[in-house]
């Protein structure tokens, strides 16, 4: 008897505030969900219980896929993903391997700055960087964007990767060192093979930073066929004051999709960057 | 690093010239600066021009495909004389205070909640993880849509629950769409705040608790007395990081209300943005985004200085 009560008042004080957080998080996925589902005599009835769905239809989804450009600005938004976390990773191990192993004078500054700029947030850059991209004559190709994400996911990847790297023991270095092998080589074939689970963090931070970014996208890709998605679906499913709520839920929720993915294989690795990485440094 | 294994190398190594590029390279500090090179022009290039490059614009008359010329304070004089300008900073700290308390209060809730032994724990803390995970614009799409004057689901089910009909306009009431930018950043942004909390007082020692209870503290005592004096870093850290971001937030505005009613919810980043690209004006538009440095400037040094010392 005593266990039994025991164990309800213990399922209380769990699931009771861990419940609340879940409902709220997910709710408006699930009201993503089971919009994008409904036919529009269900969405825009006012007398229908709103949670369910009757007659469940693909319709938007087929919309969506046929009278919009939604799968070009979902290839756009993962080649740029891509391409600009790639170049990210590479640029952010350059940095970071020299702050995290060498001794050289200028390298706490260096690692601050790196910081620093990390730090800046993109409001305060972008009217001078749309006048930089057009001068450079760079408006409406996917380049601008590939060329301005990593501002901000170099210094964020630098930053992690210096975390990492610093928790990875010296001693392999120092006997390919031994062996006449030169820093480089040093670096690049024994030292980055051992730090795949940082990539990893750092990969997926910056391919989930990208897929977010809103702002310099907003701004540099004006024509449809180079937009992203979260561009195309706030500038052409959104005409004038007409909502097409049906497919905005489906656009919403197929583009939450890859991220969503790429993050329940790799969660783990997230959360270990999240907590280890951007917090302790 | 390798003071012992210099002179190792040195016999190892054939014997070489005086001189050797390859030798040179070799050089801590030689290798290091070549390595940095590139992607400290590439910041430079693209951050460090741009962030000089807006402070010239910010004195300049400068407007969208015209030279600009120099204008010394003007742009900030206008700025100071503009009633919308004093509303987008009050409303800036608001949304960003109230925003960032929220955030700190809900999260240590989360993580409170979430660090008792139970089952499928793992998918729980994926799970809750997600409004942070999915794209800002798309989850405030959702948001838009449950928050929308004619359909709410948010006031259809607070009808159901005894609310008088037809309940509030959420983004059409200056006070209520605050409260909503509020929330829906707090939606996004305490999952965050839970998780990091969360694995610092993973990092409690269990033997601290045990001594306290032995010597009689209370639940809220060793709450008060143990485990928020060790948190205070973290909740530190990430307090800033919170801070900065929702202080330039740009996203979530944007796409909910565009600043309005009447300038309600414009803040800095919407309002530079209005001005810049809506209007055209980029030398005044800059003068308003570099309004958000000193504050900036402020807390992104605190924080480094900080990292730093961690």
């Amino acid at each position: 008897m005593v266990t039994g009560h025991g164990r309800i008042e213990q399922a209380v004080r769990v699931w009771l505030p861990v419940g609340f957080f879940l409902v709220l998080a997910l709710f408006p996925f699930y009201w993503m969900a089971i919009t994008s589902i409904k036919p529009d005599s269900e969405l825009y009835n006012r007398h229908m219980m709103p949670l369910l769905v009757r007659n469940p239809t693909l319709k938007h989804y087929v919309d969506l896929l046929t009278q919009t450009n939604f799968l070009l600005w979902t290839w756009n938004t993962m080649l740029v993903a891509v391409v600009s976390t790639a170049i990210s990773l590479v640029l952010g191990s350059m940095l970071a391997y020299p702050l995290a192993r060498m001794r050289f004078a200028g390298a706490g500054l260096i690692a601050m700055m790196v910081a620093a700029i990390y730090l800046v947030p993109q409001p305060l850059l972008f009217l001078p960087l749309a006048d930089v991209i057009n001068r450079l004559d760079l408006g409406n190709t996917l380049t601008s964007v590939i060329l301005t994400y990593p501002t901000m996911l170099v210094p964020f990847c630098a930053w992690l990767l210096l975390g990492y790297f610093k928790t990875v023991p010296r001693e392999l270095e120092e006997a390919a060192r031994i062996d006449g092998a030169s820093r480089l080589q040093t670096m690049r074939q024994i030292f980055l093979p051992l730090c795949t689970p940082g990539f990893i963090s750092a990969g997926i931070f910056a391919f989930t930073l990208s897929q977010n970014e809103f702002l310099y996208a907003l701004i540099f890709l004006t024509k449809s066929s180079v937009r992203t998605v979260p561009v195309g679906v706030i500038a052409e499913l959104i005409r004038g004051d007409v909502f097409y709520w049906g497919q905005l839920m489906a656009g919403a929720l197929l583009g939450s999709i890859p991220v969503a993915l790429i993050y329940s294989f790799f969660v783990e690795h997230y959360v270990a960057g999240l907590t280890s990485g951007s917090v302790k440094g | 690093m390798s003071i012992r294994s210099e002179p190792l190398l040195r016999v190892a190594l054939p014997p070489r010239r005086a001189f050797s590029l390859a030798l040179w390279l070799d050089r801590e500090a030689v290798f290091s600066w070549v390595m940095m090179t590139l992607p400290m022009l590439f910041l430079a290039a693209l951050v460090g021009y741009p962030l000089v490059y807006g402070i010239l614009l910010s004195l300049q008359d400068r407007v969208v495909s015209k030279p600009g010329h120099f204008v010394g304070l003007r742009n900030f004089i206008t700025d100071f004389h503009d009633p919308i300008f004093w509303r987008v900073a009050v409303n800036t700290f608001v949304y960003t205070i109230v925003a960032t308390l929220l955030k700190m209060v809900g999260g240590l809730g989360l993580a409170l909640a979430m660090n008792q032994h139970f089952r499928m724990k793992n998918l729980m803390r994926a799970l809750l993880l997600l409004p942070f995970i999915v794209p800002t614009v798309l989850s405030t799409v959702a948001w838009m849509w449950m928050l929308d004057p004619a359909f709410s689901v948010v006031n259809r089910v607070l009808i159901g629950l005894g609310m008088r009909t037809p309940g509030p306009s959420w983004l059409g009431t200056p006070i209520l769409a605050m409260f909503s930018i509020i929330m829906i950043n707090t939606w996004r942004g305490l999952p965050f705040y839970g998780i990091t909390l969360l694995a610092g007082l993973q990092t409690v020692p269990p033997e601290l608790y045990e001594a306290a209870t032995i010597d009689g503290a209370s639940g809220w005592q060793r709450f008060r007395f143990v485990t928020l004096p060790l948190l205070k870093p973290i909740i530190l850290i990430v307090t800033l990081f919170s801070v900065i971001f929702t202080f330039a937030d740009f996203q979530l505005v944007y796409v909910l209300t565009h600043g309005g009613p009447q300038n309600a919810t414009n803040l800095f980043a919407t309002y530079a943005f209005d001005i810049g690209m809506g209007a055209g004006q980029l030398g005044l538009g800059a003068s308003v985004a570099l309004m958000m440095l000193p504050a900036l400037a402020l807390l992104i040094v605190a924080l480094t200085l900080y990292m730093r010392r961690a």
